[in-house]
């Protein structure tokens, strides 16, 4: 409970968003949610008349027919074995429901599918991993992981289309307030598209079974004002910060197996196994959501990942103290 | 006329007593019917307690955040031999025990077409389902990594490659469930060529009671079902140990691919579960109604609709994958066109009911409770039907809540109704009513806990096989009630599993037909004779008892 506080507190003064950590369906904040809450209002109105109705019927059944104390054992109700009239009467009315049901999603279905989403600002490739997200941008040069930053929606403008992809097993892109979910499968390209509406960091799972660790493969869109975006890319796009003070500390880096799996653009870490490290301290969480960007968390991360997220695929180097340390403030100036 | 001749209420014939080897070999070697039948349903009650104990670990793990009960490997297992067994080791056998207990004795016949197949089925289902959970020890294979299965029921490709699950636990999980698939195939072959050829004089196919038409249809659909699921075990087991690539997607295969071929099977397969019910609610709710199944031939045309409209929804699993819109209209519409066939059934019980004598003892009261929760769970259906609301909801504790509703709400209460109804036939004894009502109303408030509340934590974004949350998401509240409801609907089965046990030694002697009904196999002793029926009966109508009991008013005037 006080780690959840003391997350919280922390959280609340670093990005200066406001946070949509319960992502409830029925709040959406962007186009395709929004038309898909319409359907479902929709949907609650006719299922509903319709359990109210037959419900009632079952129940007046159960009541009014039920055996009370006075009656005779032995005395059989009238016989009746069915009626032609009802039985084409509850298959007709029925079918007619379904068939303004089927008429109607059919509309939105073909009418969300096929629509011509509002023109692209910005075209972003999502590729699942085990259990992180890989965000790249190519009009932006831009490689990240696990938090999308997207342009807010102006006037039906400035909607991001999404490219989705798959390193290994099927994943899930699923933020609910924005839209509704779209797998990401390997040999196959799936697309969606949003448009946040506001300001804000979006929450998500990860919504297919993808092992081990799927319950931490979090989501997060930030959707900020299109200049705050720009302004976030073009510093996302430049290589990574060369402290010269910190030689001894990259060095170090550079001599452990790190280098193997992730990539820091400008120095010879090229790995693409992890998430790309170039601007990590730009990134409000580690882990794909597990744990906040913090000194603490981030030496933690760095000493056994499989602490805060047994099952990852980032094995503990076990580093000497020394080690950790320079690693830690190496990353730390990725900036 | 054609002579009425099963006297009701005949002296019992006590049983001669055996050696503790000798009636083990007598139930190892047996090919009678009801004995069959019963090690199915018994196998399938272990089974449940098994499946449920891991249900129940599930919900205490995600009775709080953060929660440190079992870890992720732990808990990705439990829920996948969860989801494995209640489906193919649960909810198969108890369509072949009730089938095979209860088609001879309706139909008039003395035993099952193929008797020795049938010890077949049941033997290789059993197998079947030992070889599944013996990867608790050998799903390791030589290399030690893994235990059981961790690739979900339904085990998407290409998780389950060589890459993505090691060890020899996934190979477990194929063999098992192909093995014992090959058992659930025997029995309906069984069921179709008893039901053609076995029935006794004067039982035209319209005569037929409607749980064997239910279990006649179950089975065709079981026919046509299983064998594209055996075709996609064996591929998973040629890419597995052959290097085939059907579903590697890194060599080319295809990730779509399984998820056709398994919901080819895997939709028809929740229509085969919940088949049973249909058929046990069809007695039950006559009895004690005391009238006559309402539209019988409605029923039996809306239960083949049933199974034909559910050959053809496969792809309402995959709305996600992102097939065209065109695709997506038509399984959302085929999906909403199943709920005309299911409505004319709810209907037609509850016209039967109507104007009818209640008489609320448990298994009625179960069927009750199946009414108003398949009810729930057909509307929530109508829901995930359609698509673009289905792209929120697939794979949310929405699609969890949705399919427990059919499956305890249902399926569950409809099997404790017929076990009710008919474990005085069995065992020649009642249930404790007392027990019953018990039990009863400690499953309706367990599962209601537990599985209304989850229908909206997936409107907040709960994606389903989580095996940890964090407190700041809004789900708190919601899984610990359900948390609570699980422990309760697990008092509930206790006092069942009690009743059954107390029962069996001290329960009230029921007689040859304690309800006053009116199909066949109450026209026998409880428990029959191994033969059934000393003279094979000769029906003149659907409700030969209410002939016989009615000489007067007898049915076969207005059939």
């Amino acid at each position: 409970m006080l780690r959840h506080a003391l997350l919280a507190l922390l959280q609340s003064d670093v990005p200066g968003l406001p946070e949509h950590r319960v992502a409830n369906m029925f709040n959406p904040l962007a186009s395709p949610g929004a038309s898909e809450k319409e359907i479902a209002l929709l949907t609650f109105a006719v299922t509903g008349a319709i359990f109210v109705v037959v419900a009632g019927l079952i129940v007046f059944a159960m009541w009014r027919f039920r055996r009370k104390p006075g009656d005779d054992e032995r005395q059989e109700p009238p016989q009746v074995y069915g009626s032609n009239q009802i039985e084409v009467a509850w298959t007709v009315i029925p079918i007619l429901i379904v068939f303004v049901l089927i008429g109607v999603s059919a509309r939105v279905i073909v009418g969300v599918e096929n629509a011509s989403p509002p023109p692209a600002t910005v075209k972003l490739t999502l590729v699942g991993h085990q259990w992180w997200w890989e965000v790249d941008y190519p009009e932006f040069k831009v490689h990240t992981a696990n938090e999308i930053h997207v342009p807010v929606a102006h006037n039906g403008s400035h909607a991001t289309y999404l490219t989705l992809e798959s390193a290994d097993v099927i994943h899930s892109f699923w933020a609910p307030q924005l839209a509704g979910k779209v797998d990401l499968i390997p040999n196959r390209q799936n697309f969606t598209w949003i448009d946040p509406s506001e300001p804000g960091v979006y929450f998500g799972n990860c919504a297919e079974y993808c092992g081990t660790q799927h319950a931490n493969m979090l989501l997060r869109v930030i959707a900020q004002e299109p200049a705050d975006f720009n302004r976030w890319a073009a510093a996302e796009a430049k290589p990574a910060v060369d402290d010269p003070e910190m030689a001894a500390a990259k060095a170090m880096y550079q001599s452990l197996s790190c280098v193997n799996c992730h990539t820091i653009r400008g120095t010879s870490s090229r790995g693409t196994f992890g998430p790309d490290l170039t601007h990590l301290m730009s990134r409000e969480t580690i882990g794909a959501g597990v744990l906040t960007n913090t000194h603490e968390h981030l030496r933690a991360w760095v000493d056994d990942p499989q602490e805060s997220k047994p099952g990852s695929l980032m094995p503990s180097m076990k580093l000497t103290d020394r080690e950790l340390n320079q690693v830690v403030a190496y990353l730390e100036t990725l900036k | 006329m054609a002579s009425i001749d099963y006297p009701l209420d005949r002296p019992r014939q006590e049983e001669e007593a055996h050696s503790f080897s000798e009636s083990l070999y007598s139930w190892v070697a047996t090919v009678d019917h009801k004995r069959l039948g019963l090690m199915y349903v018994v196998s399938a009650l272990i089974f449940l307690v098994i499946a449920g104990i891991m249900a129940l670990v599930i919900r205490m793990q995600l009775m709080f955040p953060d929660g440190h009960v079992v870890g992720p490997d732990t808990f990705d297992r439990l829920f996948t031999m969860h989801g494995t067994t209640m489906v193919f080791l649960v909810g198969m056998p108890m369509v072949a025990g009730f089938s095979n207990y209860l088609v001879p004795l309706m139909i008039g016949a003395r035993d099952m077409a193929f008797p020795r197949l049938n010890a077949f089925g049941f033997w290789i289902f059993l197998f079947g389902g030992l070889l599944l959970y013996f990867s608790y020890i050998g799903g390791g294979g030589l290399g030690g990594a893994g235990s059981a299965p961790d690739v979900g029921w339904f085990a998407y490709a290409p998780l389950t490659s060589k890459a993505f699950s090691r060890g020899a636990a996934t190979d477990y999980w194929a063999l098992g469930i192909l093995v014992s698939g090959a058992g659930s195939i025997a029995s309906a072959i069984n069921v179709i060529a008893t039901t053609i050829s076995l029935r006794c004089p004067g039982m035209t196919l319209s005569k037929m009671p409607m749980f064997v038409w239910v279990m006649l249809v179950d089975s065709w659909l079981i026919l046509i079902a299983l064998p594209p699921l055996s075709a996609a075990q064996i591929m998973l087991l040629m890419d597995r140990q052959l290097g085939a690539n059907f579903f590697d997607t890194r060599a080319g295969g295809s990730a779509v691919l399984w998820q056709h071929l398994f919901w080819i099977f895997g939709h028809p397969e929740v229509y085969i579960l919940i088949f049973p019910a249909f058929a046990i609610l069809s007695e039950v709710i006559p009895i004690f109604s005391r009238k006559p199944l309402f539209g019988k031939p409605a029923m039996v045309g809306a239960v083949v609709a049933i199974g034909f409209i559910s050959l053809g929804v496969w792809a309402h699993h995959m709305f996600a994958i992102g097939m065209t819109a065109w695709s997506n209209t038509f399984f959302a519409a085929a999906s909403m066109l199943v709920g005309v066939p299911t409505g004319i059934k709810i209907f037609n019980w509850t016209a039967t009911m109507y104007g009818g004598r209640i008489r609320y003892s448990v298994p009625m009261m179960f069927c009750c409770g199946f009414l108003l929760h398949f009810l729930v769970a057909g509307l929530t259906g109508i829901m995930l039907a359609v698509a673009p609301f289905d792209w929120q909801l697939h794979d949310s504790y929405f699609v969890v809540a949705h399919f427990h509703f059919t499956l305890i709400g249902g399926l569950v209460f409809a099997l404790m109704a017929g076990m009710y109804y008919w474990f005085p036939k069995v065992s020649g004894r009642l249930l404790s009513e007392k027990l019953g009502k018990w039990s009863f109303w400690l499953l309706v408030v367990g599962f209601n806990m537990t599985f209304i509340p989850l229908h909206f934590v997936g409107f907040l974004g709960m994606p389903r096989r989580i095996y940890t949350y964090t407190a700041d998401r809004g789900w708190n509240t919601i899984n610990f009630v359900a948390s609570i409801g699980a422990l309760i609907q697990a008092v509930a089965i206790a006092c069942f599993a009690w009743n059954v046990l107390y029962s069996l030694k001290k329960g009230e002697h029921a007689g040859d037909d304690p309800w006053d009904a009116w199909t066949l196999e109450w026209a026998t002793t409880s428990p029959p004779p191994e033969y059934n029926f000393e003279k094979l009966p000769v029906v003149r109508s659907g409700r030969p008892l209410w002939d016989l009991k009615h000489p007067h008013d007898p049915d076969w005037k207005y059939e």
